[in-house]
């Protein structure tokens, strides 16, 4: 059959945050009590072209759990799923244009074959102004296998490092920044999704 | 709209289908929209799962927009039902996902502190809800009709009455936010929001059909709107470089 058109998307606009982001729907704290893994924070701010925060984005977050195992049916591979974990995050930007979650560290996630990909976080944003949402991936800093990742090497080596967290705080709340700027100088590297 | 403004070379997926990154006469793209191509890549499990119905404890009430607001009150306006089905591009209903609707209220005012236009808000009105599809992959809305609403984004600007949705389907790629309209409205043309998104088969995607089947008898007006997301296939894009 011919494949159906799809549906186009739109911005969230202006007004969307007493609805996506009603305190029940806000997932800031992504790691409960006894979740096994690293606890890590994560914090970024967002800026625009004029470097100027933006104040009313939206940012999720999906992720693997610290096994690798993504709370989904075809989180394929043989680590043990933990429903305390959803892997999803949202938040909305402040009037720094800040974000934060709680979270924790994922583990590597299968790519094809034997191959394995580094840890990372699928970071999605959402903004007025932005027409479609902005799909690109946090790497974490300290990651050795950062520099054999399919996905991350696919990207120019002179933005690669825009992807890549910084680790900041002290060892006990290793806390990754990672910042996103939607246009213009050190433009975050976007995914075609 | 589609003939005076800027159209940037930079598009998510489908440049048929989806809106520009820029698109000048909505401004609020000029600083926001990269500039910079979007980059492809090689999709992987990490795009091809996604969050399932992570909200919980969603209820039939979050669904009737009419008295969500709690105050034993109902919402003035006309009431419609907006019901349809979620598809991938194949026709594959998709179940038990997430949708969250909001939208103004009768008079085009949202209930929020950005919106302080003098249309008069309505105590009775939230504009906002939410529902998960059902096995078949269908969902259902019980509202009102939301009003156009003026904005500053050119002179004399108002925007065509829609319902914005937000919709996860089952992997990364299926994500999608958007707004609904509806048929014979004199301000699609003159939106640049809508305009933004493709003329044609890709612009009358947006427009929920009124639907007598849906209507109620001394009730409410039906209007149908099938929402397409992409599936969970690995084929790659073709196009995601600038031409």
């Amino acid at each position: 059959m011919t494949p159906l058109i799809l549906t186009g998307s739109s911005t969230v606009g202006p007004f969307f945050a007493p609805c996506l982001l009603r305190p029940d729907a806000v997932r800031q704290v992504l790691a409960q009590p006894g979740t096994p893994g690293e606890v890590i924070r994560i914090e970024g701010r967002v800026t625009d072209g004029d470097g100027a925060p933006v104040t009313d984005a939206m940012i999720e977050i999906w992720q693997a759990n610290e096994q690798g195992r993504y709370n989904h049916p075809s989180g394929r591979g043989q680590a043990p799923q933990d429903e305390s974990f959803s892997g999803f995050g949202r938040t909305g930007t402040d009037k720094d244009g800040s974000y934060w979650f709680e979270t924790i560290k994922p583990g590597p996630v299968p790519f094809a074959g034997e191959q394995m990909q580094a840890p990372h976080i699928s970071v999605t944003i959402f903004s007025r102004g932005l027409l479609n949402h902005l799909a690109t991936r946090l790497y974490f800093e300290d990651e050795a296998a950062n520099v054999t990742d399919p996905v991350l090497q696919s990207v120019p080596a002179n933005r690669r490092d825009t992807l890549v967290a910084r680790r900041e705080g002290d060892q006990a709340k290793p806390v990754y920044r990672f910042d996103i700027v939607l246009q213009g100088e050190g433009e975050t590297a976007f995914f075609n999704l | 709209m589609d003939t005076v403004t800027t159209v940037g070379e930079i598009v998510r997926g489908d440049r048929e289908v989806f809106p520009p990154y820029l698109y000048e006469a909505y401004q609020s793209t000029r600083k926001r929209a990269p500039k910079q191509p979007l980059l492809s890549m090689p999709l992987t499990i990490s795009e091809l799962t996604g969050p399932g119905p992570v909200l919980s404890a969603v209820t039939p009430e979050d669904a009737d927009l009419t008295r969500n607001a709690g105050t034993g009150g109902e919402a003035i306006g006309q009431r419609i039902i907006v019901a349809g089905r979620v598809l991938d591009e194949r026709g594959t209903p998709i179940p038990n996902t997430l949708l969250e609707v909001w939208q103004a209220n009768a008079s085009g005012r949202y209930l929020h502190e950005r919106d302080q236009w003098p249309g008069p808000l309505d105590p009775n009105f939230l504009g906002i809800g939410r529902c998960l599809t059902n096995e078949k992959g269908e969902y259902r809305f019980l509202t009102v009709r939301p009003g156009a609403y003026p904005w500053k984004n050119h002179y004399n600007a108002w925007r065509p009455a829609h319902i914005h949705f937000s919709v996860f389907g089952p992997s990364m790629l299926s994500r999608l936010i958007t707004q609904m309209y509806f048929a014979d409205d004199p301000l699609h043309n003159l939106d640049p929001i809508m305009s933004s998104v493709p003329a044609g088969n890709a612009r009358d995607r947006l427009i929920a059909a009124y639907d007598h089947t849906i209507t109620e008898q001394e009730w409410a007006l039906g209007y149908r709107w099938d929402i397409v997301v992409k599936g969970p296939y690995a084929t790659p894009f073709e196009e995601t470089e600038t031409r």
